[in-house]
């Protein structure tokens, strides 16, 4: 083993300090539910969600559960099932704070990062609503061309990426495939925890076919075994979204109560 | 899997066109708004647009590229999230497709909630990618199934993206048409208003007009919007059906029992 730092779940979590900024991908992407899980059993709290660009049940979790104080998002949604009943009680009652975003903003911001920039150009915006409400949003002039006027974002550098893969190797060197938005987020955060379906003994930088769809262990803080760690998501390429029980969830969440028991039932 | 299911799963027999549903009205008069395009891009929560770009693809004359966001076999991106909107910032997208908890009369979109923002009545999502998208993809096609006045408003109460934009400001892109449960208006970018186009079989001039909040223009003579053809609900319930459930299962279930 070659630096690579191999934790439980719990462990792993326990790095992620109450008040931390935590970048997270969108359900269809790879996403840490049962890192999620123990979150909310170690009962974090204060949690600053940046969703890239958006979030479902992994959101509507931690909401629920009270570990969050901001969330920074393009939308929270549970896709065809509907609204995400906590995020919009949790919005409405004022329990969290929302910054509203859209996609390609949060992307941009954490490009900026990516390349130690403190701020990122982006196209649009200009006559949103978005741009009245986010004072840390500017509107500048493309200095190459008088008159042009275009919107300036800061960077965006997460204290943490979280997110989950079908693998990594021996070395620590985790495999993400053409789910590169994980690449991004991994280079604009200080660190980066994941949890993987199984390390293999492999070397991913040795295969010319899987180098490029690696994130070299420099980027990764930490990593734990999780088989079934996206569950009840699905892990594109290893297995399909457990509908009948995302589903459940749905239902379940639109009441406190019935969202407590939730938690309960599935160990977090 | 039960008897039904195997049956389910078999492509349906082409109906008589006047046996179509409203969704496949829908599919196929967004599938004709794409008819030769280049690439076609779909975002979250779209499922009917999604299965218009999969119709208007196999119709295509010349290769037309679909990219369904959230989907692993129609969708060819490998640079994650960004590169739909870095694709769509080169002018690389064609079309795309927004829609809204609240549209207004000059196309304004409202993807965030009800009330005086930040202490909404009702939230909704979020803006999602339309504050960027709809300024730079060419034709971009709000669709909204619901056709009211709760919904097509005077004026939206937060606009995630401006429906026009003042000179000067860069915009290759914006709204192109608007589709309802009743209709299609087309939308005039110069003098950002929208226009009748087409009134679905069922509905009237009378029954938009009640049900719009905004003021629109209207031509003399309205036409009837004409219904899918048997070669296109044909593949509406056979390829683009099974296609469509990959990424929006509950959806594919509720119209063709596929899945």
């Amino acid at each position: 083993m070659n630096g690579i730092v191999v934790v439980t779940v719990e462990e792993l979590v326990a790095r992620i300090v109450d008040g931390a900024m935590v970048a997270v991908p969108p359900d269809y992407s790879f996403v840490a539910m049962a890192a999620t899980r123990a979150l909310i059993r170690r009962g974090a709290r204060d949690l600053h969600l940046l969703a890239v660009p958006q979030s479902g049940i992994q959101a509507d979790m931690l909401i629920g559960a009270g570990c969050v104080a901001l969330v920074e998002t393009a939308a929270i949604s549970l896709g065809e099932l509907g609204a995400a009943p906590q995020f919009t009680a949790a919005v409405k009652s004022g329990k969290i704070s929302i910054r509203d975003s859209t996609c390609p903003a949060i992307h941009a911001g954490l490009q900026a990062s990516e390349k130690g920039l403190p701020f990122m150009p982006l196209r649009g915006l200009i006559g949103s609503d978005l741009l009245r409400v986010r004072d840390d949003w500017k509107v500048s002039e493309n200095p190459f061309k008088q008159g042009d006027q275009i919107v300036v974002l800061p960077a965006i550098s997460p204290d943490f990426a979280l997110f989950h893969a079908p693998f990594a190797d021996r070395n620590g060197n985790i495999w993400v495939g053409r789910r590169r938005e994980l690449v991004t987020m991994a280079h604009a955060a200080r660190h980066t925890l994941v949890t993987v379906e199984e390390i293999r003994d492999i070397n991913l930088m040795e295969d010319e076919g899987l180098a490029g769809g690696s994130i070299p262990a420099l980027y990764v803080t930490a990593l734990a075994e999780a088989p079934n760690g996206a569950w009840p998501l699905g892990l594109p390429g290893e297995y399909a979204p457990d509908d009948a029980h995302l589903a459940y969830y749905a239902k379940q969440a639109k009441s406190d109560d019935g969202f407590q028991d939730y938690l309960v039932e599935h160990g977090a | 899997m039960t008897g039904a299911e195997a049956q389910s799963q078999q492509a349906p027999a082409v109906l008589p066109e006047q046996d179509h549903t409203k969704t496949e009205l829908l599919i196929a008069v967004i599938a004709r708004m794409l008819d030769g395009l280049g690439h076609v891009a779909v975002g979250a929560s779209s499922p009917i647009p999604g299965a218009a770009a999969l119709v208007a693809r196999a119709r295509a004359k010349q290769f037309l590229r679909v990219s369904v966001l959230a989907s692993q076999r129609h969708n060819d991106f490998t640079d994650g999230g960004r590169e739909l909107f870095d694709c769509a910032a080169q002018g690389r997208i064609d079309a795309f497709f927004l829609g809204g908890g609240q549209i207004d009369g000059q196309a304004n979109v409202n993807l965030v909630g009800l009330g005086d923002y930040p202490e909404l009545d009702v939230r909704f999502a979020g803006s999602y990618g339309s504050a960027y998208l709809y300024f730079l993809v060419p034709r971009v096609i709000l669709f909204r199934q619901e056709h009211s006045r709760r919904v097509l408003v005077p004026k939206v109460d937060f606009i995630s993206a401006p429906g026009i934009s003042p000179p000067g400001i860069y915009r290759p892109g914006g709204p192109h048409a608007l589709v309802t449960e009743r209709c299609v208006f087309s939308f005039d970018r110069a003098a950002g208003r929208f226009t009748l186009q087409s009134i679905h079989p069922g509905d009237s001039l009378e029954s938009v007009r009640d049900n719009t909040g905004f003021d629109f223009d209207c031509p003399a003579q309205v036409a009837e919007t004409p219904p899918p053809s048997g070669e296109i609900l044909a593949l509406i319930r056979g390829q683009v059906g099974v296609g469509i459930a990959e990424v929006y299962p509950k959806f594919a279930r509720k119209v063709w029992g596929i899945g």
